[in-house]
């Protein structure tokens, strides 16, 4: 598989300038770490310019929280290196890599107030206490929990914890911000909210920042670029729009956004025959030789007309804001669906035929027949 | 019997007075009946609990005989051997309760460490949970058997030299009671701290080394605030439970060592004083008084590390 | 006076052992084999000490000495009768409280906690200041009180067991079929209950065959007593009955635990806990 990577574009302009010196580089290369008989890594490099917000996005067990933990040190690869500006930071105990990390619950101290969390790191760093309090209220009041300062954990809700946690990560100023799936255990409104603030908080210390998730909008909403992994492996890295638009692989184009998969015949040129219409092939085609491939295309790549006698019937129309999303079943038990905006789409009511067809000029993905 | 709902007056904005009130002695006619069903259950707990603990309490100061009230029960009991009594109960209910507690607490911590699923862990774990079945009678004789005059580690400790009974040892004196009582107070020990070590989250040590945390830094400001509530707590469990004990130290001693709970014992055995017969229940009083304490505390650090260890 | 826990908090599942972890506690192994190794020893002197003691000669001897059979008789007696009042007891109040009346169940633990609080001690004392003659004349006095320090232990059990039934749906959908309350306690709730009921069974028993405070005082001679009595007459076969109730009882103990892990993984129910039949020996046969 070739890992689509692309350069890293260095950090967007911090609103208000960087408050700290700019970030540190890292680069992670060819890790590799087994554990008994599962690979969880298998030869992931990269590359991370100095304030750039990098997301890991995957399925579990892909090993991406593996990669994470090596940063941090909790955990040793086989083999492989991990630099920070240059230089290798592999002999140095988790204790001296001044990364932060935010874990995924339940990591706040619950014997101390939110304040003391916050303070813990420069407490081991022995500031002296006047100093060590009032930098762990500045940064309770960056993330807007002034008020929670004497509180415990346990009388914190999971949000708040997360950001007393990430407040924690962030007070001894870290070369890298970890972030391990931070935001898994709250509810879907919690975590809106906190992705946008991670994000500012993030942007305005310019602190180089890796971000673990399986939730492919968190990732795509919330990094300057996004590396999907499977199996221990990189499938592609690159920024939101490109991961959407260009994906490398059948692997990167189903797990980011939704595909469809249309039955299709490879025509020797490059090309390949579906839905009746000769379309050019983008990126690599599958292994086995056979001319019976899937394309993969997306909703919004497809046409559809309301057309008697068309190749499908709508089984549903599911309405999505601005766009409709019409379900269509083609022949040979086929069903995609079709993106189209919802002031036209009164038209595509359940049981009505349409025709839906391939524009031929874009390159679409082509795969192995499922 | 008919429950009379009031005649309903037009229902104003707030709803009907007359009818909530109807609804409300339903409720309440519903709720006593569902109470009857614990009918059975409190009746039993009043006649075998709170009745003789009343009959305890009267009896505390109640004058032999004629019956009326008396403070002089608690004052005998409060002085002379009865307070030798109970300094001694509690001097040996410390000794068998801290000293278990760090030993039981290190046995713990070494089971705890332990990979998961590991022979040893397994065993350790299986062991404290037989072991803190041992009872008290049995307990005893297996003792004497051991270290008693002619026991078995007795001998072995003559031959290689040294005689306990010579060096003030004795089974059947407070430290010889002290040692038996560990025998299930480790044990039990044990088995009560294991899961506030489980409690212990990966999350907080990793997030502790993050934080630039060494092994004692995490132990001094983290692992040990939030176990000692649970440490507290066993201690201070292990501490009723010897003040309680009666049947190891009879088995052992039969009454050579005055201890509050032997010594009750033998107001039921009719070894009293004329005039004295009641000073029993002014014992046990003290006795539930001193254990309620406890278990009060106890409560109260349980609620803690419950908290924090969620 | 026991000792009761509550389940250990639920932990987010074990991480895969990090290696510096994986180094920490493999830098640990001999001063915990130490630890592990000076305990076993202390405990298990003991038990090699009277086995040489008494001698293995001796074992036969026991059964044939004056006042074994009837004292192990009476104990047994009282041990059957005691768990059947505590289950008639217990089942029904604990299973109507958890499905009428939820509110009061947090009392209820705390009425359970009293039996604790008063050492046996105090309470035979109390006992038999009230009790009629006609009642002290009988040994079963014994067992009627020995169902109030099995009250916590049973409770918490069945408690636990409840706790991990839905049983309103339970309940509601039998009711729904058509099943009356008798068909449905027999034929639903019960069954489910089967490691909660054994649980509780298994520490009643254990506390009565080993209770030896209560006995005494109220002078009958029930199995423990019997050994203590009988140590006058020969040391030997004292120690010798001593191994033997400690090594039934843990068999019993055993056995039982091993019947309800498997039924529990059929049944899905609680597990038998050898950490509640500890706290449950702390009870009184101390």
């Amino acid at each position: 598989m070739t890992a689509n990577v692309t350069k890293a574009a260095g950090p967007p302009q911090a609103p208000g300038g960087a408050r700290h010196e700019a970030g540190v580089r890292v680069v992670i290369s060819q890790l590799t770490r087994t554990f008994g008989s599962l690979r969880a890594l298998d030869g992931l490099s990269l590359e991370m310019a100095p304030g750039e917000f990098v997301a890991l996005l995957g399925p579990s067990g892909c090993g991406k929280t593996t990669a994470l933990r090596i940063l941090a040190g909790f955990e040793t690869a086989d083999s492989g290196s991990v630099t920070v500006n240059g230089a290798d930071v592999s002999p140095v105990p988790a204790a001296r890599r001044d990364m932060g990390m935010v874990f995924q619950s339940y990591s706040l101290f619950p014997n101390m107030s939110a304040l003391d969390n916050v303070g813990f790191g420069l407490r081991m760093r022995r500031l002296p206490t006047a100093e060590r309090r009032q930098r762990a209220a500045e940064l309770l009041d960056m993330v807007g929990l002034t008020g929670h300062a004497r509180h415990y954990p346990h009388q914190l809700s999971g949000g708040q914890q997360q950001r007393v946690a990430l407040a924690r990560a962030l007070a001894i100023e870290p070369k890298v911000l970890l972030l391990d799936e931070p935001l898994s255990a709250l509810d879907a409104k919690v975590r809106l909210q906190l992705r946008e603030q991670i994000r500012s908080v993030q942007q305005r210390l310019g602190t180089t920042t890796l971000f673990v998730t399986h939730d492919q909008e968190e990732a795509l909403s919330m990094a300057d670029r996004v590396g999907v992994m499977k199996d221990g492996k990189l499938e592609q890295i690159a920024v939101p729009d490109q991961l959407y638009a260009r994906p490398a692989t059948a692997f990167v184009a189903e797990f980011v956004g939704t595909m469809n998969r249309i039955p299709g015949e490879l025509s020797g040129t490059g090309q390949v025959r579906a839905l009746d219409t000769l379309v050019p092939v983008h990126g690599e085609r599958p292994a086995d030789g056979t001319g019976t491939v899937d394309v993969l295309v997306r909703p919004e790549g497809l046409k559809i007309d309301a057309v008697p006698g068309g190749n499908g019937i709508v089984t549903d129309r599911a309405f999505l804001g601005s766009v409709s999303r019409i379900s269509v079943r083609l022949s040979g038990d086929v069903t995609v669906k079709v993106d189209h905006p919802s002031a036209a789409a009164g038209q595509f009511a359940p049981g009505e035929s349409v025709q839906i067809s391939l524009p031929g000029v874009a390159p679409v993905l082509v795969t192995q027949r499922r | 019997m008919t429950t009379q709902v009031a005649p309903a007056a037009a229902p104003g904005p707030l709803g009907d007075p007359g009818a909530a009130a109807g609804r409300r002695s339903l409720t309440n006619l519903r709720r006593a009946r569902d109470l009857a069903g614990v009918v059975p259950f409190t009746s039993y707990v009043l006649l075998g609990l709170v009745l003789p603990m009343g009959a305890i309490l009267i009896g505390a100061f109640r004058k032999p005989v004629s019956g009326s009230f008396t403070l002089h029960n608690l004052h005998i009991a409060s002085h002379g051997i009865y307070l030798h009594g109970f300094a001694t109960s509690m001097e040996l209910s410390l000794i068998a309760s801290v000293v278990p507690g760090i030993l039981g607490f290190l046995i713990a911590y070494a089971i705890f460490t332990a990979r998961r699923g590991s022979v040893l862990r397994r065993v350790a774990i299986t062991a404290s949970g037989v072991f803190a079945n041992f009872g008290g009678v049995p307990l005893a004789f297996l003792f004497i058997a051991t270290l008693g005059n002619t026991g078995l580690a007795t001998q072995w400790l003559t031959d290689i030299g040294f005689n306990p009974y010579n060096s003030g040892f004795d089974l059947y004196g407070l430290g010889g009671v002290a040692l038996v009582y560990m025998y299930f107070q480790i044990p039990i020990m044990v088995l009560v701290i294991l899961p506030a070590f489980e409690g212990l989250r990966p999350a907080w040590r990793e997030a502790a080394q993050n934080m630039g945390a060494r092994s004692w830094q995490y132990w001094r400001y983290v692992g040990v605030p939030v176990l000692a509530p649970s440490v507290l707590g066993a201690t201070l469990l292990l501490f009723g439970s010897a003040f309680s004990a009666y049947a190891t130290a009879e088995a052992l001693t039969s009454g050579t060592i005055p201890l509050t709970s032997i010594q009750i014992g033998s107001f039921l055995n009719g070894n009293v004083l004329a005039g004295q017969q009641d000073v029993g229940f002014a014992l046990g009083l003290g006795m539930v008084v001193i254990i309620a304490v406890v278990m009060l505390v106890y409560v109260c650090l349980q609620r803690r590390a419950a908290r924090w260890l969620r | 006076m026991a000792a009761v826990t509550d389940a250990g908090p639920a932990s987010p599942p074990a991480r895969v052992a990090s290696a510096p972890a994986a180094r920490r506690r493999r830098s640990l192994p001999v001063w915990r084999w130490i630890i592990l190794l000076g305990a076993g020893i202390y405990f298990l002197i003991p038990l090699y000490a009277a086995l040489r003691f008494s001698g293995f000669g001796t074992f036969g001897q026991v059964f044939s000495q004056t006042g074994f059979s009837d004292a192990l008789i009476l104990s047994v007696k009282l041990a059957l009768v005691t768990t059947v009042l505590t289950l008639v007891l217990m089942v029904p109040t604990t299973i109507y409280v958890h499905l009428r009346l939820p509110r009061i169940r947090p009392l209820l633990e705390s009425i359970t906690i009293l039996p604790i609080v008063i050492p046996p001690v105090v309470l035979i004392l109390g006992v038999l200041d009230v009790s009629p003659p006609s009642l002290k004349g009988t040994p079963y006095l014994l067992a009627l009180v020995y169902v109030i320090l099995a009250m916590p232990f049973a409770y918490r059990s069945l408690d636990a067991g409840l706790r991990s039934l839905d049983l309103k749906t339970l309940v509601d959908a039998s009711n729904s079929l058509g099943a009356g309350w008798p068909v449905t306690l027999w034929r639903v709730i019960l069954p489910n209950l089967r490691t909660a009921v054994l649980s509780a069974t298994v520490l009643t028993v254990a506390l009565v065959l080993g209770e030896f405070t209560m006995a005494s005082l109220d002078q009958y001679q029930t199995f423990p007593v019997w050994i203590v009595n009988f140590d006058q007459t020969s040391g030997p076969v004292s120690v010798a009955a001593s191994l033997f109730a400690l090594f039934v009882t843990w068999i019993f103990l055993l056995a039982i635990t091993m019947m309800g892990g498997r039924t529990a993984r059929r049944i899905g129910g609680g597990q038998v806990d050898l950490v509640s039949v500890a706290h449950q020996e702390t009870g009184d046969s101390r």
